[in-house]
């Protein structure tokens, strides 16, 4: 028989049973759709942390005070970093070619009736470089001449917020009642997919941070800069001999804990590579479950036209004929499940994205996939009550009541 | 008419099933041959193999041994694959309880056969089932579901359905045996009228009023054959249907 006789005659069999088609294809809809956000939800973190790692510089190196635990009570070490450090460190370390300490206060920038409730981060002139920073307009604060300077470099959409008419350079901004001059703008990074805006950033030289905001001689973080790919390991090694020395550091554990770029990324792609592998196979359970809701239906339907079978087959139907037209079933059954399923998946993805701002990225592979699988399905679930069905015997099925 | 050569040749046929330890012989060696356009009835009570027989006359069940030779083609060593084509190129079956699809039309009930046999396309298929349904006088339902037809109508379709592949037999399996008296005699006019129009036909029952509607019954007893007669007053359905009482009249 026709291939499209036997896909029309499966089709009819469907439309005779509506609720029950639909109930079956909706299991399969539900474990499709799964699959496609779940794969969406850990593609999309995984293309925004290559992108976060793109905007960040690969060679970055952070050096931070090691965090002593004592009964799951995080305390700071009675080691912290200082500008001595800093200092040693640029002198003495080959493998970097650029260190910036990185002290915060938290606060709002205000300009007449505009403001920003924009960090301000201290740092030194090679944190541009470090972390891509590039130069829009005007010039980036000197370490020396500027060392303790009411100036600041900011982002753009600090730029959007406070200056939305008028060229910032040259005016000032209000944080915390200081007033910090503007002498350049920063080119736009765009925002990281995690939500936080590269733009959204006020830099203003460290000790202007330490000696005017916070009254602090302790740097929480230092960046520095590796000369290239594949020396990080190196410049950690290096950092962390030079900050033993200059405490006399005799104790088997770490004064400070450094981190490289990549490690960092290593880190987040693992967790997330992990998540999103989790969830991937809890889809891939509900779509194993929706085939076996296909296999169920298709076993009732068999049993439940024993008797069709049997006409079927007393007026000519081949055994294959009779397992092509169930076996179309639930193909049919599954693929409908599996356009469905992707259009929902997508939409979920859309509404994922829009709603809860998580970053989604639908891969056409993941898409394609699906298809296949609810082919594959169709066909494994299918088979068995099809190859059942076609090996009744005419005599039999047709006595059956 | 013996000089024709039979369109189908039973020689010797045995059927033996296996029922755990026990081997029962439904025949026990069965011969007859039926001639182009004869009118036949297999009789026999229950257990008398004529089931058995006609399963095998339609080539849904395969012998023990023996010859079956349908329209010059050899049967009994045919494979399922086979066995199915022939069902389907030069058997029409009509069964006691109709075995129509329900939910589904009666000319698309009527085309079934047609979907097996690939050569046909669909128009000429159409066509065809119209044509089958203007032979049994059902033309004009042809878009009715089986559900909304009475007996003796869902029979005519399930005729029809066995006449639209231009099969070289015609199959019926108490075929009257689900119908009251009146339908059964209209019944057997369309057969009659089928076989007048040179339709081979064998009819299975186990009423011996049916069985005086055509030209020859053959008796089965325990797995052989009992009688073979031809049947020289042969009865006309129509007759017969005009002398019943009108329907009014019947008090039930």
């Amino acid at each position: 028989m026709a291939p499209l006789t036997l896909a029309k005659i499966a089709l009819r069999a469907l439309l005779r049973n509506r609720m029950r088609t639909f109930l079956s294809v909706l299991g399969i809809v539900i474990g499709v759709a799964a699959v496609i956000t779940m794969v969406a939800m850990g593609e999309g973190s995984r293309i925004s942390i290559k992108e976060q790692m793109t905007a960040m510089g690969s060679n970055a190196v952070i050096i931070m005070p090691n965090r002593d635990r004592r009964g799951g009570v995080q305390m700071e070490s009675s080691e912290m970093l200082e500008e001595a450090d800093l200092i040693a460190i640029r002198e003495q370390a080959t493998y970097i070619d650029g260190v910036s300490p990185m002290v915060t206060v938290g606060g709002q920038a205000i300009v007449g009736n505009n403001n920003s409730p924009t960090t301000l981060s201290g740092v030194s002139a090679d944190y541009l470089k470090i972390r891509n920073y590039e130069i829009e307009d005007g010039v980036m604060f000197d370490d020396e001449a500027d060392r303790m300077a009411k100036v600041c470099v900011i982002g753009q959409s600090v730029v959007k917020n406070l200056f939305p008419d008028e060229d910032p350079i040259g005016k000032t901004i209000r944080y915390k009642s200081i007033p910090l001059k503007v002498i350049g703008t920063l080119k736009s990074k765009g925002s990281g997919d995690f939500g936080q805006d590269n733009d959204d950033v006020i830099f203003t030289p460290y000790q202007t941070v330490m000696r005017r905001f916070s009254a602090t001689t302790n740097i929480r973080q230092i960046y520095a800069n590796s000369i290239g790919e594949g020396y990080a390991d190196k410049a950690t090694e290096e950092i962390m001999g030079i900050l033993k020395e200059r405490r006399g550091w005799t104790r088997p554990t770490d004064p400070f804990r450094i981190f490289t770029q990549e490690e960092m990324i290593q880190t987040i792609t693992s967790t997330s590579d992990l998540i999103s592998l989790v969830l991937t196979i809890i889809a891939g359970i509900s779509l194993f479950v929706g085939g076996i809701g296909i296999m169920n239906i298709m076993y009732v339907s068999v049993t439940e036209r024993t008797k069709e079978i049997g006409l079927r087959m007393a007026i000519g139907a081949r055994g294959r004929d009779i397992m092509f037209q169930f076996l179309f079933e639930s193909v049919i059954i599954s693929l409908l499940g599996g356009i469905i399923g992707i259009a929902l998946g997508i939409a979920a993805s859309e509404v994922v994205k829009n709603f809860f701002n998580m970053p989604m990225s639908v891969s056409i592979t993941s898409v394609v996939v699906s298809f296949a699988v609810c082919f594959v399905t169709g066909v494994f679930f299918g088979w068995y009550p099809a190859r059942k069905a076609s090996r009744l015997d005419p005599i039999e099925a047709l006595r059956f009541e | 008419m013996s000089e024709k050569s039979p369109i189908l040749s039973i020689q010797d046929i045995r059927r033996d099933f296996k029922m755990g330890d026990e081997t029962v012989h439904a025949l026990r060696g069965v011969n007859f041959n039926i001639h182009p356009g004869e009118f036949v009835t297999i009789m026999g009570t229950s257990g008398s193999g004529k089931s058995t027989m006609l399963n095998i006359l339609g080539c849904m069940d395969r012998p023990t041994s023996g010859h079956y030779i349908l329209d010059g083609e050899h049967t009994e060593k045919l494979k399922r694959d086979a066995l199915a084509r022939i069902r389907s190129k030069k058997i029409g079956f009509v069964f006691q309880s109709y075995n129509l699809l329900n939910r589904t039309t009666a000319i698309e009930n009527v085309e079934l056969p047609l979907l097996y046999n690939s050569g046909v396309s669909a128009s000429e298929r159409r066509r065809r089932a119209i044509e089958a349904l203007e032979r049994v006088g059902l033309a004009e339902r042809m878009n009715h579901v089986p559900n909304q037809l009475s007996g003796g109508q869902q029979q005519r379709v399930a005729i029809a359905r066995a006449l639209v592949n231009d099969p070289v037999i015609i199959l019926a399996d108490e075929a009257t045996g689900n119908l009251d008296t009146r339908t059964s005699y209209e019944i057997m006019m369309i057969f009659q009228e089928l076989n007048r129009q040179g339709k081979t036909i064998a009819f299975v029952t186990h009423e011996p009023d049916i069985a005086t509607f055509s030209g020859r019954t053959i008796t089965l007893r325990d797995g052989l054959i009992k009688k073979d007669v031809i049947n020289e007053n042969v009865q006309d359905a129509k007759a017969a249907f005009e002398a019943l009482p009108p329907p009014e009249m019947i008090d039930d």
